[in-house]
């Protein structure tokens, strides 16, 4: 993944128009949003249709409609499973994207740190992180949830280290030759250009690890650990034969996910609002 | 004492006394690409610049205008030869801040307002931050752009944006002003406005100029001396010296003056390599 999702095509420079055309971008965006959510309304009511036709039993797949009944009766406890699980992947988000943005730029600035932090995160993107759960469940105790927000820290650290480091390369030649006539200290070409520059790069990583840090933790509760997650809840609806429960739940962490890509996706476009490359 | 200044100005500025705002000499530059295939940008290159002096390289293409230019800025290293700014080396002189500097490309820094880009070198250099406000306000007024101090580089044009890289330049009342074509992505009308204000600044502040330019007629109107150079290898052809007064008479009227037409066709005749017999002003060398 690059930032080209965040790098709008190139403005008509040396227009001198002063604000962007909001008409036409407005109408632009209500068109992505509109076609995905009319292909969900079509697909959503299709599955209905086939579960109804076709008569498919709740175990192979219930239909969206009970699900939903489930989900609003239930949705007391899908919150309260979605606050835990969200919570430790905001907290896994927080402290894998910290270290990540943070060992990335110490890589960039100095060479030793890159070259040692090569292999360890090679290593890092091969190991499946939620299989680490076992084991931290056993080093931090079954009753806490400190190992779930490590699972989702370590999935977090990889994408937005790679990423951030990348950016930090992507350095405007005519910015370092503008830096380099100021004099101006590593550090101080680090903090005026070298972050402010990478923003694109850093919340491109840190939009692939939302999502990654909502499944990992999700996927934790598999493993072990204390009850009242949406992971814990899944399974134990699924294994009391109550699948349309068990859906609610899935369609719960969906929603967490959901939330968290889109929340890191308004942070970026806020972020990077100016960033159309200019003349 | 009091006349010390003014009898400086009319002496003859070598490299012992009063040193001299740029001296190259003996300059090659030569760039080496992959495979050895080597491009030699500039031969031979001698050019010295009197505090104070409005120079402009002008010549085709490719010559190596820039790349003199970044020789001067320490951007670059010369192959052989040396150069100096203020006596000094050209390193020590970029340490000591002894230039600004505005390049081809505005180089804005997007993430900037129009104001935090003009207070960057300030703010590199840990002048305050009421010294900051008071100066941007000041260089924006003279670029014409008080009314977009917070505007952000996106929401200008390109010569809006190259207008605030010129007051970048100027934050810190450089010795040596180093532009390379500054004016080339404005129009007409504010090329001509910005290159009245440039002679107008350079006067007030005393300020040596090396300006690197594509346009004939704007070469002349600014500058003392307009240094012609031919296609690769970048080497001089010549020096024209242009005697259309000092930058108080430099107005409006002058473009439609006679001494500026002839100034203008011996410049193209240079140019374009054909020998200028008789003409008066020119350094042969
Ligand atoms: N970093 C570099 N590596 C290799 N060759 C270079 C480099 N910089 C410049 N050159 C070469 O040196 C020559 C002079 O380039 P330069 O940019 O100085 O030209 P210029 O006179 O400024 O041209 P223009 O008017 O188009 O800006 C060109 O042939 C260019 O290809
Ligand atoms: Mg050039």
């Amino acid at each position: 993944m690059t930032a080209t999702t965040v790098t709008a095509p190139a403005p008509g420079a040396g227009t001198a128009s002063k604000q962007p055309a909001a008409g036409g971008a407005g109408a632009g965006r209500l068109r992505t949003i509109l076609a995905p959510v009319l292909l969900g309304v079509v697909a959503l009511l299709l599955w209905q249709l086939a579960v109804v036709v076709f008569d498919i039993k709740p175990f192979i797949v219930p239909a969206p409609l009970s699900i939903g009944g489930e989900f609003g009766t239930n949705i007391a406890t899908v919150v309260a499973g979605a606050v835990v699980t969200g919570g430790n992947a905001l907290v896994g988000l927080v402290i894998g994207g910290i270290v990540g943005i943070v060992f990335a730029i110490l890589a960039a600035l100095v060479r030793v740190v890159d070259e040692l932090s090569v292999a360890i995160v090679a290593a890092l993107a091969v190991i499946p992180i939620v299989a680490l759960a076992p084991v931290l469940y056993t080093m931090f105790g079954a009753g806490a949830e400190t190992a779930r927000q490590l699972v989702a820290a370590i999935a977090v650290f990889i994408p937005v280290y790679i990423n951030t480091l990348r950016g930090l390369r992507q350095v405007r030649p005519v910015h370092r030759d503008l830096l380099h006539v100021y004099a101006a200290s590593a550090w101080q070409m680090t903090r005026t250009v070298t972050v402010p520059g990478a923003l694109p790069f850093i919340f491109t990583g840190l939009r692939i690890a939302s999502s990654l840090a909502v499944i990992s933790a999700l996927i934790a509760e598999y493993f072990g650990g204390p009850v009242g997650g949406l992971g814990k809840s899944i399974t134990s609806a699924a294994s009391s034969s109550n699948y349309n429960l068990a859906w609610a739940y899935v369609l719960g962490a969906i929603l967490v996910g959901l939330v968290f890509y889109c929340v890191t996706l308004a942070i970026e476009m806020f972020a990077t609002r100016h960033y159309r490359p200019t003349s | 004492m009091s006349e010390a200044p003014a009898a400086s100005a009319t002496q003859p500025v070598t490299a012992t006394d009063v040193a001299a705002a740029v001296q190259v000499t003996g300059v090659d530059k030569v760039f080496v690409g992959k495979k050895k295939a080597t491009v030699t940008a500039l031969e031979n290159i001698d050019l010295t610049v009197a505090p104070g002096e409005f120079v402009s390289l002008i010549g085709p293409s490719g010559c190596g205008k820039s790349t003199l230019l970044r020789l001067i800025a320490d951007l670059d290293t010369p192959s052989t030869g040396s150069v100096t700014v203020f006596g000094k080396t050209a390193r020590q002189a970029r340490i000591d801040q002894e230039y600004g500097i505005a390049f081809q490309q505005a180089g804005l820094l997007p993430w900037r307002t129009v104001t935090g880009n003009i207070e960057l070198p300030l703010e590199l250099h840990k002048v305050g931050s009421a010294a900051r406000k008071a100066r941007s306000a000041e260089l924006l007024a003279l670029v014409g752009l008080s009314d977009f101090a917070e505007s952000y580089p996106d929401q200008l044009s390109g010569g809006m944006q190259q207008r605030v890289a010129i007051a970048r330049a100027l934050a810190e009342s450089p010795r040596l002003l180093l532009m390379d074509e500054p004016f080339g992505a404005l129009d007409e009308m504010t090329r001509e406005r910005m290159q009245t204000e440039l002679v107008k600044i350079t006067a007030e502040t005393g300020a040596a100029v090396v300006f690197v330019t594509h346009s004939i007629p704007e070469a002349v109107y600014l500058s003392n001396r307009v240094v012609v150079m031919s296609p690769r290898p970048g080497r001089i052809r010549d020096i024209l010296t242009v005697s259309l007064g000092s930058a108080a008479e430099r107005n409006e009227q002058l473009r439609e003056n006679e001494a500026f037409f002839e100034n203008v066709s011996k410049v193209r005749e240079l140019l374009h390599g054909e020998a200028p017999v008789g003409v008066r002003g020119v350094e042969t060398r």
